[in-house]
């Protein structure tokens, strides 16, 4: 066992730990369960906010592959990832104050309860509520496999045991603590991933001698990987583009960044969160991806790209300060496990249990309720992560995209657009989901070799429009904003 | 209530982040695959990175960071978000 990148590691889950005790404490006291338990008060300010953004995006990369994929594609997958950038303001600006004001106004918690409160159906919330727990119930055991995997990769523990030490410490502390012990610290992981990856990045650069010599080594090894497409030129210009709609705006779309969005406190910590997680968001993500592209020369032949980044940090720095460093990888993980893990139960709770099974639940019910149904989902998706079905990971590759079909012009539309009604949003849904399915089937091909995500977005737009047109004659009562 | 004075702001805003996000990607697509189309050989370097490269992603990141922090300062307005009486007063 490698004690040296241990300990710091061990020292980073106390932090951790001691984190969800304190915010415990809000959940404890609080008069109003849900809001606390589910947006922490809906208080949080300007940097806290920026950074749990940030942490919840910097894993949506993690589904596109990362640093193991920049070190295989080269250049041309660091440009792919600077699409993210637009996450930075693009999210917060375009559900913005009009999303704070409304879901404030609604009492809304969740994403779905906004969809409720907006189109007053049934229909348009139970379809929510299952494309939330499918897909991301399977995003989220991907996730804890790959958690699973970098503390075996570090400690040399069994898989079983990394799993089950991985698994015990997540579920411990989103239990007690809620979105607002999730939203610290993801402050603080957000700020190691920062810190983390400048560090890396030097070191790998001075490892390396220099980025010209590095640049000059893959022009030596293939003048593909300076290029902007890919190691043998596959990466075209609108594959590559259509990722700023998979994890660019498409983004706005993902009901764990719609939550973060209702959560602030204020039109400054808002603005604050602006300007903070533009800065944040591009920073981790050029250094982290070229972190991928620049180990190359220095460790050439590795085989599983998701070994780059523990390999690497192990090659050019000491134990102690790679232990402190990988914390980073393990922080975007587990921010995204905690925040999965609460949206999930979320769903089962307030939309479908509140809205159509027992409305009338005492408070002290459905508080049992949403750490019970916490506590009993980690201890599934730890069991589906033991041995992950096939269906699992096929489902993983899907979550964003999927759940980004189904609630994009939902939302957006809902928001700005008075004539948007039920049936326009249940069509949308229906029609993205649907044709992003198929369309992993490769029962069409995709135009212009786009991302599998594009049409079924094009699409969903015009069935929510043209929908909701024609059935303005049908008395619908929902809210209007 | 659908003309909350409010409303006008965050209209405006969201649009705000609409023409941001074009401006970013026709710069970033500009500079990535108008310098970075010729042959790999011709590339010219700036602090080692291939130009492309540095003005798509370096100084596209840098310019975007300025640009938010400018815009936010200077054209977005605090407005309160609790439900509040005197909701018509002009900005």
């Amino acid at each position: 066992m490698n004690w040296e990148a241990i300990i710091p590691l061990i020292g980073f889950l106390i932090i951790i730990f001691g984190i969800g005790m304190y915010a415990g404490k809000f959940v404890r006291s609080s008069n109003n369960f849900l809001d606390e338990y589910f947006l922490g008060g809906r208080s949080l300010g300007g940097f806290v906010l920026a950074m749990t953004m940030t942490a919840t995006y910097g894993s949506a990369s993690s589904f596109i592959g990362g640093p193991g994929t920049a070190y295989t594609q080269g250049l041309g997958w660091v440009l792919l990832a600077m699409s993210q950038v637009a996450t930075g303001y693009f999210v917060l600006m375009v559900l913005g104050k009009k999303f704070a004001i409304v879901t404030r106004k609604y009492k809304a918690v969740t994403l779905v309860d906004f969809l409720r409160k907006r189109y007053q159906s049934k229909w348009v919330v139970l379809f929510s509520a299952i494309s939330i727990i499918i897909f991301l119930f399977s995003a989220m055991a991907a996730q804890w496999i790959g958690g699973a995997r970098l503390i075996e990769s570090l400690t040399g523990l069994s898989y079983t045991t990394a799993l089950f030490i991985f698994a015990l410490s997540v579920l411990i502390y989103v239990t007690i603590g809620g979105f607002r012990a999730v939203a610290l610290t993801d402050a603080i992981q957000g700020t190691v991933m920062f810190v983390g990856t400048l560090v890396l990045l030097i070191a790998v650069i001075i490892a390396g001698g220099g980025i010209s010599s590095i640049m000059a080594d893959l022009m030596a090894e293939n003048p593909n990987l300076v290029t902007p497409f890919g190691k043998d030129g596959s990466l075209s210009p609108a594959y590559v583009s259509s990722f700023w709609i998979l994890v660019g705006v498409g983004v706005v779309a993902l009901p764990q960044i719609a939550t973060r969005a209702m959560s602030y406190k204020n039109a400054r910590s808002m603005h604050r969160a602006l300007i903070i997680g533009t800065i944040v968001v591009g920073f981790i993500m050029l250094n982290m991806h070229l972190i991928g592209v620049f180990a190359r020369p220095i460790l050439p032949g590795i085989d599983v790209p998701d070994t780059v980044m523990p390999l690497i940090a192990l090659e050019v720095m000491p134990a102690w300060l790679a232990g402190i460093v990988l914390a980073a990888p393990m922080a975007a993980i587990m921010s995204t496990v905690d925040s999965l893990l609460l949206l999930v139960s979320s769903s089962i709770v307030k939309d479908v249990y509140l809205n159509y099974i027992q409305p009338k639940a005492s408070p002290n019910r459905v508080k049992a309720l949403s750490i019970g149904i916490t506590a009993v989902l980690g201890v599934i998706v730890f069991l589906m992560s033991l041995n992950p079905p096939e269906l699992i990971i096929w489902l993983n590759l899907f979550a964003f995209g999927g759940l980004e079909a189904a609630f994009i012009w939902p939302v957006v539309m809902g928001l700005y657009w008075k004539k948007g009604n039920k049936y326009g949003a249940l069509a949308s849904m229906l029609v993205g989901v649907g044709l992003y399915i198929l369309s992993d089937f490769n029962l069409f091909t995709q135009p212009f070799g786009m991302h599998a995500v594009v049409l079924p977005v094009v699409v969903a737009f015009f069935a929510y429009v043209l929908v909701s047109l024609a059935t303005q004659s049908k008395g619908t009562n929902e809210m209007k904003i | 209530m659908q003309d909350d004075y409010r409303f006008k702001i965050a209209n405006r805003e969201a649009l705000i982040g609409v023409g941001l996000v074009i401006f970013n990607f026709i710069w970033w697509f500009a500079f990535a695959y108008g310098m970075g189309s010729k042959d790999p050989e011709e590339y010219s370097y700036i602090f080692g990175l291939p130009d492309w490269f540095f003005y798509s992603c370096v100084l596209g990141f840098i310019v975007m960071a300025v640009l938010v922090a400018f815009i936010v300062k200077k054209f977005f307005v605090e407005v309160p978000f609790e439900e509040e009486v005197e909701g018509t007063e002009k900005e």
